[in-house]
């Protein structure tokens, strides 16, 4: 068990190391002399020169390297140009509202994709099961910010019952109350990624379904809702559960069109306003955060997942 | 090849939301290849004096804020959807296959090529694509690009899954056996048995461009804003939605029934396909 998870840690250490030089030489691959870029035509030659020794780009590229990720290892990720403050506290002003949308989002995923994907699963090939399956299609199918701009359509515009767009912190005035500035967001984030985790749910049920020992179990006698119960579901949201990491690390990625759609103050509208600003140490900054964070929860999903199920090898 | 058309019409007839998909995509290409045949308008075409026009018999969808007729739009859109889709498939298939050959026939070089994949998929697909856009600019093919990068990457996993399946099947040994060369092998058993697995893949690869191409467009980072692709004309009616809704139903309804059609397309083949490819078909990535 110990040796799995060493092994499993220190291969996703050297995917964080592999990806961290593909973030680092991003800011190299773009045309042009990178501080002249991000300064802007109004620059001046001093300005320029100024920012090149700020950044450090007249060092050798892999002497950077090493300064950049030291720095990135004791928290400090550079300075935003546009902000003129740490990327840290930039990423940290957003990162409130994204990860409690994304939250937010996966408790509606979870509510509704786990119990509709079990239901379907029982009702294998009936109207009901073939109604659900085509209907998750059709919403993983849907960009999330036409959902995004109907809700508001329908629950901001004309029901007025919602706000449209904004999210004032749920530690300012207000309290509790501002969740809801959230709900139509997450609603929107969550319809694509639900359809996903039915179709994921349904599909692991009818696989365990037709394991040996759910065989067992019924010529024991089990009474069928037992054997769903017990035997099935159990061992189907196992595949289900490990998923949840994955579409978590996800949601954080996605939500950068359903932030810009409710403008949101998350990490996700920073990044599409960074790039726009041609803020790259923000830029980069956000994705180096935001690859570590996927890169955590696989890898605990992983080993969560090994503990439950000892029978998983590493390949 | 022959038998898995035969399984998807097949399919088609048996299951009644198949034959829409393949009716829908259909329809699509129509529009892409006969779009001046079809829009009744120009697709830039500005009328003044008739903005913001709800549905009617002259302008069938009605009109945008420069009185821009949103049917022959909608249809002049198709054209992109094609060629978003075509050349993200092209892009992912062009460097996909031979990654993930490659390295199933050499596992040395396979070690490397495989982790460098492991890489690119530790960034979340969206990311990914907003990053290469940051250093390659915006464009049409510039998008391509990006999400073709993005689908690489499963692409390449699924052919290695594949093909190292493949490779221990007791006639490839047995032309390996007989003196037969790595290249006559990928050509005679390993690609053959591949196209049914890499046809599931390029229709859900289709769709979800169709949804990557979308979200960059609509974040202002994808398509030019003069080209009338179905993102631009969401992002566009953002600021009208109350006063004219049908500007953001009509495109919205193509991308997602485009999408929804070629992940109904993709299933279908899917269910027909060799049990053995199916699970290396699991990783679906939306964007």
């Amino acid at each position: 068990m110990w040796g799995y998870i060493l092994k499993r840690t220190a291969a996703a250490l050297a995917t964080l190391v592999a990806a961290s030089v593909l973030i680092f030489i991003f800011i190299h691959l773009i045309p042009g002399e990178p501080a002249a870029v991000m300064l802007g035509d109004a620059a001046t030659p001093d300005q320029v020169a100024a920012l090149r020794t700020r950044l450090g780009l007249d060092e050798p590229l892999f002497v950077q390297y090493f300064y950049w990720a030291g720095s990135a290892l004791q928290g400090d990720l550079g300075r935003s140009i546009f902000f003129d403050e740490p990327v840290t506290s930039v990423i940290a002003d957003g990162a409130q509202t994204s990860i409690l949308l994304a939250s937010i989002t996966m408790v509606w995923v979870v509510l509704i994709g786990v119990p509709v994907g079990v239901i379907a699963a029982m009702r294998r090939g009936s109207w009901l099961d073939q109604g659900l399956s085509g209907l998750a299609m059709l919403l993983a199918s849907i960009p999330t910010f036409w959902v995004g701009l109907y809700l508001i359509l329908v629950f901001a515009a004309q029901l007025g019952w919602l706000p449209s767009s904004g999210y004032p912190s749920i530690f300012e005035e207000g309290g509790l109350a501002n969740l809801r500035y959230l709900i139509l967001p997450s609603l929107a984030l969550a319809t694509p990624n639900a359809a996903l985790i039915l179709r994921l749910t349904r599909a692991s049920m009818l696989d365990v379904s037709k394991e040996d020992y759910v065989r067992t179990a019924r010529a024991k006698g089990i009474s069928p809702r037992q054997v769903t119960l017990r035997h099935i579901l159990r061992n189907a949201l196992l595949v289900v559960v490990s998923a949840f990491g994955f579409t978590f690390a996800a949601l954080i990625s996605e939500a950068v069109v359903t932030e810009t759609v409710f403008a949101l103050p998350g990490i996700g509208r920073t990044v599409v306003q960074s790039i726009l600003r041609r803020d790259y140490p923000v830029i980069q900054g956000v994705i180096l955060v935001i690859v570590c964070l996927y890169l955590v929860l696989n890898l605990l999903v992983d080993i969560s997942y090994r503990f439950l199920d000892p029978r998983v090898e590493l390949e | 090849m022959t038998a898995t058309l035969q399984g998807v019409f097949g399919a088609a007839s048996a299951r009644p939301l198949t034959a829409f998909g393949l009716v829908f995509l259909l329809v699509v290409i129509v529009f892409a290849l006969a779009s001046p045949l079809i829009a009744p308008y120009a697709p830039l075409e500005i009328d003044s004096l008739n903005r913001l026009v709800p549905p009617n018999a002259e302008h069938w969808f009605g009109t945008d804020h420069f009185g821009r007729d949103t049917f022959s739009r909608v249809v002049y859109g198709a054209r992109l959807a094609l060629l978003i889709g075509i050349g993200v498939v092209g892009f992912a298939l062009m460097t996909g296959v031979p990654i993930g050959v490659v390295s199933a026939l050499y596992p040395k070089i396979g070690r490397v090529l495989m982790r460098g994949v492991d890489v690119l998929m530790a960034f979340p697909s969206l990311l990914l694509a907003l990053g290469l856009i940051v250093i390659l600019g915006r464009g049409v093919a510039n998008a391509i690009l990006a999400i073709g990068v993005v689908y690489l990457t499963t692409t390449a996993r699924i052919v290695y899954g594949v093909a190292l399946r493949l490779r221990e099947e007791t006639y490839v040994e047995a032309a390996q056996s007989m003196g037969a060369g790595t290249i006559w092998t990928i050509r005679k058993h390993i690609l053959p048995n591949m196209i049914s697995p890499l046809l599931v893949q390029a229709s859900f690869v289709f769709a979800f461009a169709q949804l990557g191409a979308a979200s960059l467009d609509f974040l202002g980072l994808g398509t030019p804003p003069d080209i009338p692709s179905w993102g631009n004309m969401l992002a566009e009616s953002r600021l009208y939605i109350t006063r004219a809704p049908w500007l953001l139903f009509f495109p919205g309804m193509m991308i997602a029934l485009t999408a929804f059609s070629l992940n109904l397309t993709g299933d279908a083949l899917r269910d027909h396909m060799d049990p053995r490819f199916r699970e290396a078909m699991g990783s679906r990535k939306r964007m």
